[in-house]
């Protein structure tokens, strides 16, 4: 029997070396590139509102940016050489005494809901769902805690300076727990265990091993956390803070006035001279936020540690 | 023999030498302050309810007229009073609404665009950029809605007036786009790979995935975003009060000046309201319906992210 081997039939070529096919090869279809360029323009919207409101905020107060802005008190006389020393002094006492107040009481928290609080219990639970409700609060409701409580009865400090710190410390109080608790966690759980194995008691471990490598984070956040409480107008206008201030603030029961206050103040006024004030005063207080936000980026690029 | 060989360490106790006092002093002081956002919210609540209680006590307001009325005069002469709470909250629906249709499309165009489609470059350039506008102080934007959107840009459309409630929800819109973006971005990414990989194997383009995979994978997270933008929008009070006027009057209008119910709250303070006027404690009414109003969009928003959390952790 002779076996005629036919020529099998040839397999079919083998698909070209190269990336598998999936969906992504018809990317550039029209209808998909269209969607991602719509998709980029949302994000360039936002972009651009951004870069104009800072260009016309430049142009607008540019004329003002001079020495009598940080030199000069306010003024409705004067209106082209009226300044806001004042009100940069006030920013200044209210940033310190928010900072002073907020960051212990805030890291103090949120060391013990990090590491102290036993998440089974009720209590702690509850604890943590108040903070975060409390951190979405509208500052105006803080503002309104303010004036019925502090500046007024019970404690009728007056609209003073204490008493906007105050109200500010208690807005910022969660931001801070909240950005403290998640710098705390982010330290590994052996660099505990082997303080503990060492014999370190608890307490020793969380100052000695876990608020330093903690630290860079805590700090970003309480930047951030500040620069919020710096921007904060509403809180500051409903506990009373004054409108015309010419004196710098002396004491914590110095009246006073802040830049965010000031501005506002300033849209009531006819005079074109002044809506150029305020925008030198807007110039200033970004400036400010500038700076602030900058650290915090510096702090947290430079000393942040990746576990 | 062997009762001399011991295991090294045994017989040393492991329970601690000595009571330590000084610990149990510390931990009491940490949870003194995280006991203090309870305080807080205690606080708030006396500070709101106790004004309100007496504002309803008052003979001139009933309640019905507060809750139905549409006109709002508190702080014109006793003659002249009504008190028509709804009359403040069209004004925030309206600027609230326009916020909204700014935000959204833009917030969750913005967020598909980092989370899918941009490359980690930009991702780690764009966003930072992005979130500078939640960082912008509101008086700022409020400053900015009356002369610049208002004048410059608005009053070349259509015939609106110095103050308007579309310039100051368009501005608050921007304002909160970061919001949204950012919440909704996260919860993208939290969206698993296997899901876009499955969807790439079917053929599926990156428009699709995005759109009928990661979109819907992201959903609760995204109204979550949403909740919290909305949240926003109702407390927000200098834009309203700067850009929006303060002339209190019921419609849906954006064209027209409003007063919403932040705004009110900021005037009347202002104004330097005796303690027991009632102007004094018609403005810690307005702040109860406000703080009802964000409380509640606050506890199902939280709620939201916890869920969506979980469910791919």
């Amino acid at each position: 029997m002779s076996v005629t081997t036919q020529a099998r039939p040839t397999p079919p070529p083998a698909p070209p070396p190269g990336p598998i096919l999936t969906g992504t090869a018809h990317d550039d279809r029209p209808l998909e590139r269209g969607f991602k360029v719509v998709l980029f323009a949302c994000l360039a919207v936002g972009i651009i509102f951004l870069a104009v409101l800072l260009g016309y905020v430049l142009i607008q107060g540019w004329p003002r940016l001079d020495a009598n802005l940080f030199t000069n008190q306010m003024s409705r006389l004067r209106p082209e050489t009226a300044g806001g020393q004042a009100a940069i002094l006030g920013t200044l006492w209210i940033a310190v005494l928010t900072t002073v107040m907020s960051v212990p009481v805030g890291v103090s928290a949120a060391v013990y809901l990090e590491e102290y609080a036993d998440k089974t219990k009720w209590w702690n639970r509850s604890i943590e769902i108040i903070i975060q409700n409390l951190a979405a609060v509208p500052s105006v409701v803080y503002g309104i805690l303010g004036l019925g409580l502090i500046v007024r009865a019970p404690l009728n400090l007056g609209p003073v300076i204490l008493a906007g710190a105050l109200v500010l410390t208690l807005l910022v109080l969660p931001v801070v727990i909240i950005s403290s608790r998640e710098a705390i966690r982010a330290v590994p759980p052996w660099l505990r265990d082997g303080s503990l194995a060492l014999g370190a008691t608890r307490l020793q471990t969380v100052r000695k091993v876990v608020l330093p490598a903690a630290i860079p984070g805590i700090a970003t956040g309480s930047i951030l956390a500040l620069s919020r409480a710096i921007g904060e107008a509403a809180p500051i206008v409903i506990i009373g803070g004054a409108a015309f201030v010419t004196f710098n603030p002396t004491g914590l029961d110095s009246r006073f006035t802040t830049l965010p206050l000031q501005i506002y103040n300033l849209v009531s006024q006819p005079q074109e001279e002044f809506r150029t004030l305020a925008y030198a005063l807007i110039i200033v207080l970004l400036v400010i936020l500038l700076i602030l936000n900058s650290l915090a980026i510096f702090i947290r690029n430079r000393y942040q540690h990746r576990w | 023999m062997s009762t001399d060989l011991k295991a090294p360490g045994a017989g040393v106790s492991l329970r601690r030498a000595r009571p330590r006092y000084g610990e149990r002093v510390v931990e009491f002081l940490l949870f003194l302050a995280a006991v203090l956002s309870v305080v807080t919210t205690v606080g708030i609540l006396i500070a709101i309810l106790e004004p309100t209680i007496e504002f309803f006590a008052e003979p001139a307001v009933n309640a019905w007229e507060f809750f139905t009325g549409t006109e709002w005069t508190v702080l014109f002469s006793e003659a002249q009073r009504e008190f028509g709470m709804p009359t403040l909250l069209s004004a925030t629906i309206t600027t609230t609404v326009v916020a909204l249709a700014v935000a959204i499309p833009l917030g969750l165009g913005a967020a598909i665009y980092l989370a899918e489609f941009a490359s980690p470059r930009a991702r780690k350039l764009l966003k930072p950029v992005l979130e500078v506008l939640a960082g912008i102080p509101t008086v700022v934007y409020g400053f900015f809605a009356l002369t610049f959107i208002t004048p410059s840009i608005l009053q070349g459309f259509t015939d609106v007036g110095t103050f308007n409630m579309l310039a100051a929800g368009l501005v608050m819109g921007v304002m909160i786009i970061p919001t949204i973006a950012s919440l909704s971005e996260d919860a993208m990414t939290a969206v698993p790979q296997a899901l876009r990989d499955g969807a790439y194997g079917l053929g599926s383009t990156r428009r699709q995935v995005a759109v009928k995979v990661v979109f819907p994978a992201a959903i609760s997270g995204i109204i979550a975003a949403i909740v919290l933008g909305v949240s926003r929008a109702v407390g927000e009070t200098m834009i309203v009060a700067i850009a929006a006027g303060n002339a209190a009057h019921f419609g849906f209008n954006p064209l027209e000046p409003g007063q919403t119910m932040t705004g009110f709250i900021a005037q009347a303070a202002s104004g330097d309201q005796p303690t027991g006027s009632i102007g004094y404690e018609s403005l810690f009414a307005i702040a109860a319906v406000l703080f009802a109003l964000t409380l509640i969009f606050n506890f199902f928003a939280i709620r939201l992210v916890r869920r969506f959390r979980e469910e791919y952790e």
